[in-house]
């Protein structure tokens, strides 16, 4: 234990890693706290445009550290608000997607033969079918909102989920001590449960912080493609797609929420590496 | 006859590893003469297969080797440069290791791993080298040879791998040959026929042949010279003949003692077993390596260097702090 | 062999098939397909003319095998905005998004491959840090702003490539990029940790043995091995660029497929859309079927039983 303890504070990716998702968190939870705008209310065409303090222009106001938008909405405000989407969005859809994948794998793993056969079946069906393109027509035919994306994303994105639960539960089924448990007539739900879970629950951490960084990606590219979250919402994806057209003269308004997006994957990639370093050091490379 | 084509002298080899600094082999001379067959015999993890590679200068990256003397046929090794060392490995010395099923490529066809050593060694052409190959497939035993050479290693058992294996090792003409365990991995039944291909070989090409093993049998059979290794140091060395039949250092004799012997072990005699395990090779290890399994320790044992006693017939030396004629008489007591 | 490859074949017409009857009833997805063919303002007798037109009005089944057949022929139907042939249209545009995703994958392996093989070669050197920060930052990054990042930096401010609708092979640097990057971390990790398990086994110290030299060791010896999970992930990444190409062409107004799919979504012209998922999936399946041939040629214990 003090080993592992050792192992996880030694790791400079769940350092650093879990330190930033601890900030953004923290910044999701109390955003309504940290800003005294509203993401959405709050608008001023007077104020637009206003640029961040690291541009020395007479134009700066204290008032908007990172600026405004077109709207003359704080962008600090609108990018504190993102962080909630973002996060509501990746943590939800991957419980979807977990959930539908975890099932999927387990039963395949653990059955094998024909139920194996069907579920390869259909994960290959699933993966032939181009994700962007399926969810944004599903939502462009149902409308947008929030939870749709989320669906859509969580009812998509399984296939990870249930090719790596079915791998490892097959390798977790063949050892001895499942055998032993089936010797004693302990049910098959209660072997899955007690048996094969606990010993496959680190690769589904590994994968769960893989697809909260996928659904959160995703959530991106749809709303900057205008089918994901719905304006005025304050989605960082969203607000790079609002900005796309003042590239030229405003470039920070499309490079704050953007670096506020790769600071977030980055730093959930970085946990989820870690994990995986820390939990089997011999399949560190 | 008795030119030398190997000689080693405090061969030692040294690992770092997160504990320390690991001493697997420990100051190992020896020698092999052309034609002559060298066993190494002693349990696992005792540096046998480590003194071979190092031999090869295959040695893990992170391993270090020094020694006073490593040469083949009269060439320094240890001050050849890697390319040097390349042109050796596989066409003067070549190697046979403990693992047939996995030490055969998958992806390519036997006859591709057989003659590629020699179009990289010799000035031969491929139909050339695939006689050759043929040549030898037959030599070692297998039928139908040349259409062996179209089928992949994991449409052959883990007998015909050791056989292709053995084939692809002399492809070159070696003038020395090192077995690493070569039968570990196979059927009992094989191991036997393996064994015995291996010294009619070396018999036939006269090669000098370092056969790394655990079968005793075979080694009272085969061995010109047989060396005990135990815990990173040779304890005993002499021609077969005297090992055998005056087995000295107390580890030689309880090895002996582990064995029945058709002829000289009696019919429902116990066999004798070694207690105790393998101490560990991290750090410095003082005094005798096997005082704490030793039935015959003494406080001598437990402090300074011991190092291999002079000659005392005729090149059999031993590491013991006793004499000769006490080894004999604990031998005697033992079975007793 | 044979049996191999017919059983290959036989899992891809079953899963091109169930891909069909999906994308088939995706127009269904939001009830009825002829009043979101015919949009808001559409007057009742619009929507049944429409309804017929279109032949909504018979029963599913009957519409699907109707739909499957026409396809089968090459016949996907009109479009309902465009007033063209689907067929037509789509393979107008297919050609940019092969050459823009082509491109795409051929940049992240040309990038990955020795990038992996370079780091499994001497671990934890710099190198291998180097590669192991590119694919950490790299998977981090959202497309669409790295494209946006790189069209700001090298398109607007240097000047160096053109940034929208050019089709000279400039015009495809950077989407071919934007595309490309975020298959290489994949890739490299998958080489990198194939060709370390590859160069510790036991065939690659027989080949040392034999004196061979190091170049050969390393590519004919163990890159030939490690390449095969490669292979599959690449095809597995090429279908993925064929249906993200529709975020990239869009950034960089191509008039590819992934555009054309752009458009299409926001006219809501349902069967143009049916035709290019169903076009996408197909090229997924024929890509990755090819992936399974090619790796039954690399790897002789699927050839050779």
């Amino acid at each position: 234990m003090a080993q592992m303890r050792r192992r996880v504070f030694g790791h400079y990716g769940i350092i650093i890693g879990g330190a930033v998702l601890a900030i953004i968190f923290a910044i999701a939870i109390f955003a309504p706290l940290l800003t005294p705008f509203d993401p959405i209310l709050d608008q001023d065409l007077a104020q637009k445009l206003k640029p961040p303090f690291w541009h020395d222009s007479p134009k700066y106001d204290p008032a908007h550290p990172l600026g405004t938008d077109l709207q003359g909405r704080d962008y600090l405000t609108r990018l504190v608000h993102g962080a909630r989407i973002s996060l509501l969005i990746g943590f939800s859809a991957m419980i979807i997607s977990g959930v539908i994948g975890t099932a999927l794998g387990v039963a395949a793993g653990y059955f094998g033969g024909r139920v194996d056969m069907i579920v390869n079946f259909i994960i290959t069906t699933r993966l032939s079918m181009p994700v962007v393109l399926v969810a944004l027509a599903v939502v462009s035919l149902i409308g947008s909102s929030l939870w749709i994306v989320i669906w859509v994303l969580g009812l998509l994105i399984w296939d990870r989920f249930a090719v790596v639960m079915r791998s490892t539960t097959m390798q977790v089924r063949n050892l001895d001590y499942v055998a032993a448990a089936q010797a004693c007539g302990c049910s098959t739900f209660r072997i899955i449960l007690t048996e094969i879970m606990p010993n496959v629950v680190n690769h589904l951490i590994v994968v769960a912080t893989l697809e909260m960084a996928h659904a959160i990606l995703l959530e991106a590219a749809l709303s900057f493609l205008g089918l994901g979250v719905q304006p005025p919402a304050p989605s960082w994806g969203l607000m790079i797609s609002e900005a796309k057209g003042m590239m030229f003269f405003d470039a920070w308004l499309i490079g704050i929420p953007g670096a506020a997006l790769f600071a977030l994957i980055l730093s959930i990639n970085l946990l989820g590496d870690g994990v995986r370093d820390v939990t089997a050091p011999e399949n560190r490379n | 006859m008795s030119d030398t084509i190997l000689e080693v002298q405090d061969l030692v080899v040294d690992i770092p590893v997160s504990a320390g600094m690991l001493h697997p082999v420990q100051s190992i001379s020896f020698k092999v003469d052309k034609g002559e067959t060298l066993c190494i015999v002693g349990e696992s993890g005792c540096g046998k297969s480590l003194t071979s590679l190092a031999v090869m200068n295959l040695l893990p990256k992170s391993a270090n080797c020094t020694a006073t003397k490593l040469s083949l046929d009269g060439e320094d090794l240890q001050s050849t440069s890697e390319r040097r060392m390349s042109d050796i490995r596989g066409n003067k010395m070549s190697m046979i290791f403990q693992e047939p099923m996995t030490s055969l490529n998958p992806a390519y066809t036997i006859g591709n791993q057989l003659t590629e050593a020699l179009l990289r060694h010799k000035k031969v052409s491929q139909s050339e080298a695939r006689d050759r190959a043929i040549y030898l497939l037959e030599k070692v035993g297998i039928t139908a040879a040349a259409s062996r050479l179209t089928q992949y290693p994991h449409q052959l058992s883990g007998g015909l791998r050791q056989r292709v294996m053995i084939a692809m090792a002399l492809m070159c003409g070696p003038e020395m040959i090192i077995a690493d365990e070569p039968t570990t991995a196979l059927d009992v039944t094989i191991q036997a026929q393996i064994l015995h291909l291996l010294a009619d070989l070396q018999k036939e090409f006269n090669m000098g042949m370092i056969l790394i093993t655990h079968d005793l049998g075979v080694v009272s059979r085969v061995a010109d010279r047989v060396a005990v290794m135990y815990a990173g140091q040779i304890v005993e060395t002499g021609t077969g003949k005297q090992v055998f039949e005056n087995p000295t250092h107390p580890y030689t004799q309880g090895l002996l003692e582990c064995i029945p012997i058709p002829g000289k072990t009696e019919r429902g005699a116990h066999l004798g077993s070694i207690p105790g395990i393998v101490p560990s090779l991290v750090g410095d290890l003082p005094g005798c390596h096997f005082a704490d399994r030793c039935r015959h320790v003494m406080d001598t044992c437990r402090t300074g260097t011991i190092d291999l006693s002079p000659s005392f017939e005729d090149g059999h030396v031993y590491r013991c702090v006793q004499t000769p004629e006490q080894c004999a008489a604990n031998l005697k007591k033992g079975a007793a | 062999m044979v049996k191999y490859i017919l059983k290959r074949l036989g899992v891809a017409f079953l899963v091109a098939l169930t891909v069909s009857m999906i994308t088939f009833s995706l127009i269904y997805v939001s009830g009825d397909p002829a009043v979101a063919l015919a949009g808001e303002a559409a007057s009742n007798e619009e929507i049944e003319h429409i309804r017929k037109s279109y032949g909504y009005d018979r029963p599913i089944p009957v519409q699907y095998m109707d739909w499957l057949g026409r396809a089968l022929q090459g016949d996907l139907g009109r479009s309902h905005y465009l007033k063209e042939d689907i067929s037509h249209v789509i393979l107008t545009r297919l050609p940019n998004t092969l050459i823009l995703a082509g491109c795409a994958i051929a940049f992240a392996l040309t990038l990955s491959i020795p990038l992996g093989v370079a780091a499994a070669i001497r671990p934890n050197s710099l190198i291998d840090r180097f590669a192991l920060t590119l694919a950490v930052v790299g998977q981090a990054l959202p497309s669409f702003w790295f494209a946006l990042i790189m069209m700001f930096f090298l398109g607007i401010q240097l000047r160096w490539l053109p940034i929208s609708r050019v089709e000279t092979w400039q015009g495809f640097i950077m989407p071919a990029i934007a595309l490309g990057y975020y298959v290489t971390p994949g890739v490299m990790r998958l080489t990198r940790a194939g060709m370390l398990e590859v160069l510790q086994s036991d065939y690659i110290r027989t080949a040392k043995a034999k004196g061979l030299r190091p170049l050969t060791v390393l590519f004919k010896h163990a890159l030939r091995n490690a390449i095969i999970p490669v292979v599959s992930l690449a095809a597995v990444q090429f279908g993925f660029m064929l249906g993200g190409s529709i975020v990239i062409e869009s950034i960089f107004a191509i008039n590819g497929l992934g555009f054309l799919a752009w458009e299409t979504i926001q006219r809501g012209d349902l069967p143009m859309m049916q035709a290019i998922v169903l076009v996408l999936s197909l090229f997924y399946i024929l890509i990755t079927f090819l992936a399974d041939m090619l790796n039954a040629f690399l790897d002789p214990r699927i050839r050779v039983t």
